[in-house]
């Protein structure tokens, strides 16, 4: 019995929802987003200005909008990176069981232990700041996690009597992997993927805003806020505008990710 | 003999789809009961639903009444089950460390569940957990244990111990030995029946395997697909049975056979809730008929009788189809 | 009651399976930094021999050592000392590279029927999966033969392990295991997963493929009546040993081993209930309290 669930419906209408809004951003914005108009500087909120515009004269709406293609491709290649190490490792430390899979789960642990964001603005230091080094960046940073999730699912896999049948049919440990391991583990994979997206979206507008993402002029949520900062007070609409896309980006990834949890969980489809 | 326990008409639903229907079924006071019946025949939706432990979604429609109890056990809400269960009725489940909280040490569990329904005193609740462990040959160091340092079988006479604390007038097992050795089996079907038999209290035992039923109890329902299609005394039942499913199962479970073949039931038990509308057992008789998509009435009493529309003669196990 | 007359198997029928003072111990997880890791004794020295074509009978409890001494045969798991040798090759310690033959004489057949099948695999892939392992053409020819051989249609190939029934997809592993024409079967609990009215189904087929493709069949089970019914002879084990080999029906019958007497008797069975026979006779040969 597979029934949609709430979070999964709610996660899902949200990221639809900024999928169309990078898509559209491609051939409509209410204006340039990147052009600079002195005359028309920090506006309030009107019919021609929906969200106003900040102190260069940039539309906002148009800015959100064309910045979801960044969040969304700083979440793509980063959860990208992240799966296609973390995966293999994963199943790797979980199919060889003597020392070399302890040293990986080790040095995973290791790299668990290490900031994201700091490691993210020590790539940003060595290979200058660029949203590929922060999005790099952060899929290494993710990868522990996909690893560790991904091992334990591995590890129950390899217990199943299906796995010790082609053992003693002769299967070679690669393609048990390939073709058992593997496709039995795609469920946490897509779960873990989109919690790690909500990660790196979190990870990317506070790089930006640290000055170690995006570089201008590419519209960013995370340096739309840092560009904020000095009209805290007088426009604060410039940071609750792209903090509220943030917060949605957020929140839409996560409860994609917890609907997914539950529909795949088999405890609570085998439910009669 | 008073009953203890009385079902009547009842029936199990989850939204749209029956998974038990029509049971009726009393149990009296030191009777010890058998319900059996393979998955997918509604016996332990049958026991829950006389705990009200049903799931959520799942529904209870008819009559269950326990002697001592002043209201309907069927739509009664938490609180007032909450006050039967543990007291007037007692169950052990197939898997024991799920009736047990891991965190707590065994004399403690046992105690509260004594304080919770009775005003016994700590230590006097305590010196009455020593004595029940006893009972269940269990030692007295097992009271400061963890379930997890049990093995099965010692946790499965723990949850005993526990159902048993109150004295219950219906003690309820569904397939409490399942999970465990042979060896360790006999002795668990033992203090079961000691235990009833000291109190007696009524057993309703729930099982799949007719060899353990015979041995334990007195008088058997057969379930399928979600009905009773035989009930009777056990030596009746197992040499006699009318209804042809009894009969089948009887046959099939037959390994002392000379043949090298066994006898069998054609087919596939069906999930719960996809059985064939009418007789439930048509799909898989060998004596089916047109007349068999009509559901087929009682024939008997409560306590000894069977619905089938071509019941075997009553004979014995001659003219079983072999398939 | 009349037995059925076993195979009589004498000293020229060759061996299919030997194992000699086979020993497998495990060590467990540290408890301490200080003393070495404590070792469970799996296998303390286990001999026995069977004969080509015969049916032999592991019983035992859970924890005995008798899905240890089954992987051992089935060259899954090392062995700590001992030998096993299938058809004359000794294959304790072999590089798995050289385990080709025994690959493919040598099949299994799994208890649980919910995990031994791949949920994502088609059952016409999981049945071809030791022919593509052994390099034969898979043929779809093949495959509804073999579906055909355990009973299943020939559509059942296209369709996934959870649209089946236990029964069904115990058909499927046996499927599976025949693939390859192996010569030897071994099922590890093939039938206690399953239904009573299915059980008889799925000890009658083996029954029947075992005679009709000449098998060598190694029956492993905590239930000495499905064995007794099943098996020509026997070997019981306890704590890592086996305690007693014979003919099943004489097992059956005069046990000589105390734990095999204990264990004959705490067999509930109907013949014996009927006849009057309470839980309390189960107990009868001193069970300790």
């Amino acid at each position: 019995m597979k029934r949609l669930n709430p979070s999964l419906i709610a996660g899902g209408v949200i990221v639809a929802g900024i999928v169309v809004m990078a898509l559209v951003s491609f051939v409509w914005t209410p204006y340039d987003a990147t052009l600079v108009s002195p005359a028309s500087r920090l506006l309030e909120p009107s019919w021609s200005h929906w969200f106003g515009t900040d102190k260069f004269g940039r539309d906002v709406l148009s800015q959100i909008m064309v910045g979801s293609r960044t969040t969304l491709f700083v979440g793509v290649v980063a959860v990208g990176v992240a799966a296609v190490i973390g995966v293999p490792l994963g199943i790797l430390a979980a199919m060889v069981r003597r020392w070399p899979g302890e040293v990986i789960m080790r040095g995973n642990d290791l790299l668990l232990a290490f900031p994201a964001l700091l490691l993210a603005i020590m790539f940003g230091a060595v290979f200058g700041a660029s949203t590929l080094t922060a999005m790099v960046a952060i899929g290494i940073a993710s990868v522990p996690s996909f690893a560790r999730v991904i091992r334990s699912g591995a590890l129950q896999v390899m217990r199943t009597e299906y796995v010790l049948a082609a053992r003693a049919a002769g299967r070679q440990p690669f393609p048990i992997a390939l073709r058992h391991v593997l496709p039995n583990v795609t469920s946490l994979i897509t779960v873990q993927a989109s919690v790690s997206f909500a990660i790196a979206v979190l990870a990317e507008a506070a790089l930006s805003f640290l000055g170690y993402g995006t570089p201008p002029p590419t519209p960013s949520w995370g340096r739309m806020l840092q560009e904020s900062q000095e009209f805290l007070f007088s426009a604060p609409r410039l940071a609750i505008f792209p903090g509220i896309a943030i917060a949605i980006a957020v929140l839409g990834f996560n409860l994609l990710g917890d609907g997914l949890r539950d529909r795949f969980d088999p405890k609570l489809e085998d439910r009669r | 003999m008073n009953d203890v326990l009385t079902v009547r008409g009842l029936s199990v639903t989850v939204r749209e789809t029956a998974l038990v229907s029509d049971v009726d079924l009393t149990v009296g006071a030191g009777e010890r009961v058998g319900l059996i019946g393979e998955s997918g025949s509604g016996k332990s939706l049958t026991a829950l639903s006389i705990l009200g432990l049903l799931p959520e979604d799942v529904r209870a429609g008819g009559s269950v009444r326990l002697d001592g109890v002043d209201h309907e056990l069927v739509g009664a809400d938490e609180r007032r089950m909450s006050r039967v269960r543990g007291r007037d009725i007692a169950m052990v489940f197939q898997e024991p460390m799920t009736a047990l909280n891991p965190t707590m040490r065994i004399g403690d569990q046992i105690a509260e569940t004594m304080l919770v329904h009775k005003t016994l005193s700590k230590p006097a609740a305590r010196t009455a957990a020593a004595d029940l462990l006893e009972r269940v040959q269990l030692p007295a160091e097992t009271l400061r244990a963890y379930p997890h340092q049990l093995s099965g079988g010692q946790r499965q006479r723990v949850v005993l111990a526990l159902a048993l604390a109150n004295d219950p007038a219906l003690l309820i097992c569904d397939e409490p030995t399942t999970a465990l050795d042979v060896t360790v089996q006999a002795l668990v079907l033992d203090l079961i029946v000691r235990g009833v038999v000291d109190r007696s209290s009524a057993l309703l035992f729930i099982t799949h395997d007719l060899a353990v039923v015979a041995t334990v109890c007195e008088r058997v329902l057969v379930m399928y697909g979600g009905r009773v299609v035989e009930a009777g005394p056990v030596n009746e039942v197992f040499t006699r049975p009318r209804h042809r499913y009894t009969e089948g199962l009887l046959a099939a479970s037959d390994l002392e056979t000379t043949s090298r073949r066994l006898t069998t039931i054609p087919g596939n038990v069906p999930p719960a809730g996809r059985f064939p509308s009418g007789c439930v057992f048509r799909t898989r008789c060998a004596h089916a008929t047109a007349l068999c998509e009509e559901t087929p009435a009682w024939s008997g009493s409560e306590a000894e009788g069977f619905a089938c529309h071509h019941p075997a003669a009553q004979g014995s196990l001659e003219g079983v189809a072999d398939a | 009651m009349p037995e059925h007359i076993p195979t009589v198997h004498d000293a020229e029928t060759p061996t299919a399976i030997r194992v000699v003072d086979l020993v497998r111990d495990y060590p467990r997880p540290r408890t301490s930094l200080l003393q070495p890791a404590p070792v469970v004794h799996a296998l303390r020295g286990v001999s026995l021999e069977v004969k080509q074509g015969e049916r032999f009978g592991i019983v035992g409890e859970s924890g005995c050592g008798k899905s240890t001494l089954l992987r051992l045969i089935a060259a899954l798991d090392r062995a700590t000392s001992g030998h096993v040798i299938v058809e004359d090759t000794d294959i304790t310690r072999l590089p798995e590279r050289r385990l080709r033959s025994l690959r493919e004489n040598l099949q299994l057949v799994f208890q649980d029927p919910m995990s031994s099948l791949d949920p994502r695999m088609r059952v016409r892939d999981i049945i071809a999966e030791p022919l593509v392992v052994q390099g034969h053409p898979a043929s779809g020819e093949r495959v509804r033969e073999l579906l055909e051989a355990v009973g299943l249609s020939a559509d059942a190939g296209d369709r996934y392990p959870h649209q089946f029934s236990g029964g069904q997809r115990q058909r499927i592993s046996i499927a599976r295991a025949l693939a390859p024409r192996p010569r030897i079967l071994i099922a590890d609990e093939p039938v206690s997963a399953l239904d009573v009215s299915v059980r008889a189904q799925v000890l009658n087929l083996i029954s029947d493929l075992v005679d009709e493709l000449n098998l060598t069949l190694v029956f492993v089970s905590h239930d000495l009546s499905v064995v007794k019914h099943v098996c020509d002879r026997v070997a019981v084990m306890n704590a890592g040993q086996i305690v007693e080999t014979g003919y099943t029906g004489d097992v059956y019958a005069a046990p000589q081993h105390p734990y095999t007497q204990r264990l004959v008797s705490a067999i509930p069975t109907l013949q014996r209930a009927l006849s009057g026979a309470t839980t309390a006779d189960l107990l009868a040969k001193g069970e300790p309290a």
